[in-house]
Order: C-alpha cells, then structure tokens, then sequence
C-alpha cells in the first residue's frame, strides 16, 4: 500500500487505510523491540530534530527512545535552554535548524497550529508530538495500537472520552481517527469542558452522565486533568469532579465483564482514576499504551522518511 | 486654479444626480455642471466611462501614528487611502501615546497636513490609555478637532463607566463609537467559537461576547440620548438588536467591513493563515449573509475597512501570538464593487451612501454633494477594470490583507481633494 504523507500534523488528512497501515508497520517494530539488541540501522544517517517548546518527559523519551532504535542521529532541542526565551520567533529557530542539514523535526509546542508552521518554515518532514490544544497524533496512534491488540478492531466499537475534551489535544485527533476507523465516540464531561461543537471532533454521543453512559463502554478513555492548562475554574474542587467523573471501585459494576482503561498519562491518582482501577491487571491498558508509543513512533519516522525506498526493511 | 472633468457618470443621490456630463472646479470648490462645459484655462481630463462621486470616507482605520510607525505612519496610511479611493479617514485612538488628549490630536492634524495624501478626521480615546477607568479630555480634543469617540481596540468593560462616558460627550455633539467586546466572556478568543475553533485547537470567541456590549450600548444610548454608533459590527444577531434599536428611533447607527461581509470562519483552515486573525473574528457564512442583507435593506450606515497593518514578522507566527486584524483600504472599494454592486445587490446610489454620504453624517464633518459651492472631495471610479490584488500594488507598509491574490472587478482611478488631485490614473500624486 502506498503511503503519501510528507507530515503528520493533522489526523483527519490520514484516511482509515493510512491509519492501518501505520499500525500494521507499528506491529512488524514489535518484533525488533523484543530482541536482546533493540536497534536496526533504518534511518543510520538520517538526523532527527526533537523540537520541544513546552515542557515534556515522556513524549520527548518516547520519541527519542523510537528514533535510536532506528539508529537515527537525534538532537533535542528546546526546554528552558530555547532561543525562544531570548525573544528568537518560531520562525527563526526553525530557519536556524535547517542550516543543520537535518532530516525530520518532531514539534511539540504549546500553541496550536506551530508544527504547520515549522513544516511551512522548513520544508521538512514533521512530526507533531502535541501543538496547544489541537492535536497529538502519535499519542492517537498509539491509543489506536493499544485498542486494537485489546480488542481486534474498531467498528462498532463504543468508546467513552472522559474529562477536559475543550482543553485536550488528545481529543483533538483521537476523536476523529476513532469515527474514521468505525467507532462510535462519546464524549462524557460537564459542559464546561465540552468543545463548541463536539461532532467535529467525532463524537456521536454527548453526556454529563458518566454513570448512564459507562455501561455501554467497550473502552473508557479518561483523560488527564491538565491542572496547568484550566482557565476560570471549569469545576468547583477535584473532590468533585472525582465524585462525578472519576473511574473508581465503585463503578466497576457499571463497567462490561470485557471494558478495557486508558489514559495518556502521567496519572492524577485520585482525580480520573483510583489506584484500584489504574492497576487493575485485566482492564487497564496504560502501560500497553506507553509501549505502543515506541512502535508507532517507530513506525511513524519509518514511514515519513522513505520507508523501504531509502533505509533497510524492517 | 480651474479643472474641469469631462464626459464622467456624475453620480449624487444627494442632489439626485445620475448624469453624463461635465464639471468645473475652481479654488477647491465645485462651479458648475453641465454638458459641454467650456473653460478659458486650466487642467481638462477626459473621464468618459469613469463614475464620479462624492470622495469616499473611511471611518475606521489604524494608522499607527504615534508610536507603532513601523507597521505604517500618516503618509503611508493616507497614500494607501489615497490609492484606495478614499479623500478622508477617521484614525483610531489606540496610538502609543494612546490618542486621548489634545496634544496627540494637534500630532495627528499637524503630520497630516505635512505629509498626508487625505483628509485625517482623528478620534479621540473615550477614557484615558483605553484602560476604561477614567474620562479623557474630550472637550480638549474637540477643541482641536477630534470628530468623535471611541476606546477602540477594547470595549469599556464597566457599564457604568460607558455610561459616563456617553452622559459626557453629549455635550459636544459627537458620536461615541464602540467597539463591542465583553472580556470577560472573550477571554483568549482567537476565533470564532464554533466548528473551526473545534477543529483548530483554538480559543472561541463567541458571537455572544459582541452581542452583550451591542445591547448594553444600546440601552445606554436609550438612558443618555447620546448618538451610538456600532464599530464592527460581525454578528446578525448584534444586525438584530441595531434594526430594533433603529425601528424605535433612538439614535444608533453601525459600520460592516467588507472581511465580514466576504470572508467567514471558513478561510481559517489547518494552515492557521494569521492573515484571517481579526478582532471581531470572522463569522460563519450565515453570519456574513445577513450582514450582507443589513447593507441591503438599509439597517448596516456605512462600510469601513478596519485597515489594521502590521509587520509581516508579527503576522509571520504561531496563531495565538500574531496580532488581531488586517489592511483593507486598498482593497475595500474594489470588494464591494464586485461583490454587491456587480450582482445587482445594491446600486451605486447605495455605495455612495454607505461610503460617502453615511460616513460624513456620523463624524459629522462637511458634507459634499456633487453641486455647485460644495468642496471638490472627488472619487473617480472605473467601473469595469479587472484587476488581481497583489502586494506588490500596496502603498501601505503592510501586507495583511486578506484579499490578496483576489480577482476585482473595479477601482478608483482618480483622487481628489479639495480639488487637488491625491490619486491620477491609479498612481498617487507625489
């Protein structure tokens, strides 16, 4: 199957059959992750940029872990030590990069719409690893490996989305990858952290009543409470919004025998989740997600700097 | 000195003129019409085909003079209103000084007369540096020629506050434009709020954040008997509450620009193209049609441009720290031209109305009719030339705008000012 992306910036350009074939080559990076020696010389002499103007540790190792594996030369860049700080625009610093003579960036910024713009500037292969509150699409792909190995496809499948949907770049693109592959997507949050137009984003369903809506969930996407990214107090206390929307003990009654969790991480123990469901061996998929990170990243540089054409097969 | 224009479309709902004729101007002031008009002296240029109406007058225009002379200052401002067709323009007070004492007002009239290719009507801040908490001196600032008022760029926050500010400026007879914008609802807003702040990732700015303020504003017209004038106006439901306000007779008018008559939320896509960035956002297509019909039937006063220049490496970053607004003065006659006149929407009775005779009646500044006595403020407007826009055809500094690389049909050819000629066959006169 051909693959004719240069970027991956907006989930809603990739077609379902671009999404499975991502997959499908995510799947193939497992095998080289379960080896003594983790590494295939892929992308030897090819320099990857990781770009990260905002504050990331687990995206960024994510990133950094897939392109070494793929013997990619990596520089990180960003952190408290960007030129940004020193007033340099976007645009500069990416101009600057350039003259590097590098391969790919992978972005990961806190206003919506820069990994375009560093794609514009650079004429590069870019990756978003998260842009404001727009998208995550690498973090969608992973959630999509995770769903699929747990439960064998997506259509008619009923996923919940739970929490700060209008804040939330990991709703920005699951949403409409999850409506593109077949499933049905409900979105379940108080109206204070619901986007104007839900049904943009995918979702078919809309509620505020978690506790209705949880026994018909084959998976229950909770999503973090972004404490540093909430305007104006969209809920009184996280007690109640515990009360309300977090996944707890006691609602393991509503769930289905076979409902699988996840989350994006890092975890707010006691906020979305209680310990007892974020450890809980048979339904919780977290640290699978963490996994799946390292393939489709893997997967994803793959496929956007020539795949078979240029580096060794996989 | 005399000037006599020959064989143009002379055209005046004013004076009920919509003729094929000549007229002779001497010292400024318009002598005569009249067919086959003679003259001993003098400069004659042959208009056949051109339409010639009353000069054109911009009410709401950034020219960033003082202070942000790097985006664009009078004489590039005024030489791009020149080029659009305009012989005046209202400037807006959110200068650096902000424009709300006198002494920003003699600047403003002083580089105008110096190196100005327009007349320059300023308005004056409502309350001192916009901040929305104290009066300025409006009395000074009419003193030295401020025609209205306005704390453009924001809304006043407090209703109270707006309320002295209205109570105040009606003893000068002049008209308190606001800009209609609730912070406290608008918040971040980069867009407006709907599918493509959705899809974009993007803080809404929703429609409601405008309409409070508009109703607001009304109701305190209705209170202080002082004249509101709407700036901007992006909503048809803000549309609404004008043409009720209008239907009980309290004295409120408002001003469209053409990017919200003829762009829409729409132009804002996954290239976060910053050019669409302005303040009121861009609406959805619904919006834009019902603005469309106000300006129809009569309910939209005036077409304003809220020429916002600034430097292409403001514009040239990341959405959500570009800069609100884009230019239009160049642009504004040849989008309504094609775009309401051509299709049949309104008559060039009505675009002389909306651009020429509305403009001067809320600023209240001389009227010009195509009559004998009336000064000679002229626009000369090729009806038929087809023409693509292009940065490279700009006076102004700035390249925001968002019409470039659209096809017009129509433009001003010609410029005058009180009889001198600003603008000649599409070239501003040095």
């Amino acid at each position: 199957m051909a693959f004719n992306h240069r970027n991956l910036i907006d989930i809603n350009e990739y077609s379902a059959d671009d999404l499975m074939l991502i997959l499908e080559t995510a799947e193939r990076f497992r095998e080289v992750n379960e080896r003594r020696i983790k590494k295939v010389p892929t992308l030897k002499g090819f320099t990857v940029v990781n770009m990260f103007n905002e504050p990331s540790t687990r995206t960024r190792s994510s990133f950094e872990m897939a392109e070494k594996r793929l013997s990619a030369d990596t520089l990180n860049f960003g952190g408290s030590a960007t030129s940004t700080v020193k007033g340099e625009s976007l645009v500069d610093t990416v101009k600057t990069l350039c003259s590097y003579k590098i391969d790919l960036i992978v972005v990961r910024d806190k206003h919506a719409g820069a990994p375009y713009k560093v794609a514009q500037t650079s004429g590069l292969p870019v990756i978003d690893a998260g842009d404001g509150k727009h998208q995550h699409p690498t973090q969608t792909l992973l959630d999509l490996y995770t769903i699929q190995q747990a439960k064998g496809g997506f259509e008619g499948l009923n996923v919940g989305i739970v929490g700060d949907i209008s804040h939330s770049r990991v709703a920005g693109s699951l949403g409409p990858a999850l409506s593109a592959l077949g499933a049905n997507v409900t979105f379940i949050a108080p109206q204070t952290l619901l986007p104007a137009r839900p049904e943009v984003l995918g979702a078919v369903n809309v509620t505020s009543n978690f506790d209705e809506a949880l026994p018909e969930l084959d998976v229950v996407y909770m999503l973090r409470i972004q404490q540093e990214r909430l305007e104006g107090a969209p809920f009184p206390t996280l007690r109640e919004y515990h009360q309300l929307f977090g996944l707890n003990r006691a609602r393991e009654a509503l769930l289905r025998p076979e409902a699988i969790i996840c989350h994006p991480g890092p975890i707010n123990r006691g906020v979305e989740l209680d310990s007892y469901m974020a450890d809980h061996v048979q339904r919780s998929a977290i640290l699978d997600q963490v996994y799946a990170g390292i393939l489709v990243r893997m997967a994803s540089l793959y496929l956007l700097l020539g795949g078979a054409e240029h580096g060794s097969d996989a | 000195m005399a000037l006599m224009l020959k064989n143009a479309r002379f055209i005046d709902p004013q004076v009920g003129l919509d003729e094929v004729c000549d007229m002779l101007i001497r010292d400024g002031k318009i002598v005569e019409l009249g067919h086959n008009l003679d003259m001993p002296k003098g400069v004659e240029r042959d208009l056949g085909g051109k339409i010639v109406v009353p000069g054109l007058v911009d009410c709401h225009v950034h020219f960033r003079d003082p202070g942000m002379e790097y985006k664009e200052d009078i004489e590039t401002g005024s030489r791009a209103a020149a080029h659009g067709g305009f012989t005046g323009v209202c400037t807006m007070p959110n200068t650096k000084p902000t424009t709300d004492n006198a002494s920003v007002i003699e600047y403003i009239n002083k580089k105008a007369a110096d190196v100005g290719k327009c007349r320059i009507y300023p308005s004056g801040a409502c309350t001192v540096g916009l901040r929305g908490e104290a009066l300025s001196e409006m009395g000074d600032m009419v003193a030295h020629g401020a025609v209205a008022f306005t704390d453009d760029g924001r809304g006043v926050q407090d209703s109270g506050m707006m309320r002295r500010v209205m109570d105040y400026a009606v003893q000068f007879g002049k008209v308190v434009m606001s800009h209609c914008q609730d912070e406290g609802l608008v918040g971040k807003g980069q867009i407006n709020e709907g599918v493509q702040s959705t899809k974009l990732g993007l803080a809404g700015w929703p429609a409601a954040g405008e309409e409070l303020q508009i109703q607001r504003d009304i109701e305190l017209s209705r209170l202080t008997g002082c004249p509101l004038h709407v700036q901007h106006l992006s909503s048809l439901r803000g549309l609404n509450m004008v043409r009720r306000a209008k239907e009980e007779g309290l004295k409120v008018t408002c001003e469209v620009t053409p990017h919200h008559m003829f762009l829409s939320e729409e132009n804002i896509t996954e290239t976060y193209d910053t050019t669409f960035k302005v303040n009121p956002p861009l609406r959805t297509k619904e919006d834009a049609a019902e603005i469309i019909k106000g300006v129809v039937d009569g309910t939209v006063d005036i077409i304003v441009t809220d020429h916002a220049p600034h430097a292409d490496y403001e514009k040239d970053r990341e959405f959500e720290l570009a800069p609100f607004g884009m230019t239009g003065i160049e642009t504004s006659l040849g989008t309504v031209i094609t775009h309401l006149v051509k299709p049949g929407l309104i008559s060039w009775n009505r675009l002389v109305e909306l651009m020429a005779i509305n403009p001067r009646a809320i600023l209240g500044v001389e009227e010009v009719k195509l009559a004998p006595g009336y000064t000679a403020d002229l626009t000369v407007i090729d009806p038929d030339v087809e023409w693509d826009v292009t940065v490279d055809d700009f006076e102004s500094k700035a390249n925001n705008c968002g019409f470039v690389g659209a096809h017009l049909s129509g433009r001003a050819t010609d410029v005058y000012v009180g009889g001198y000629a600003t603008m000649e066959e599409g070239v501003v006169v040095e």
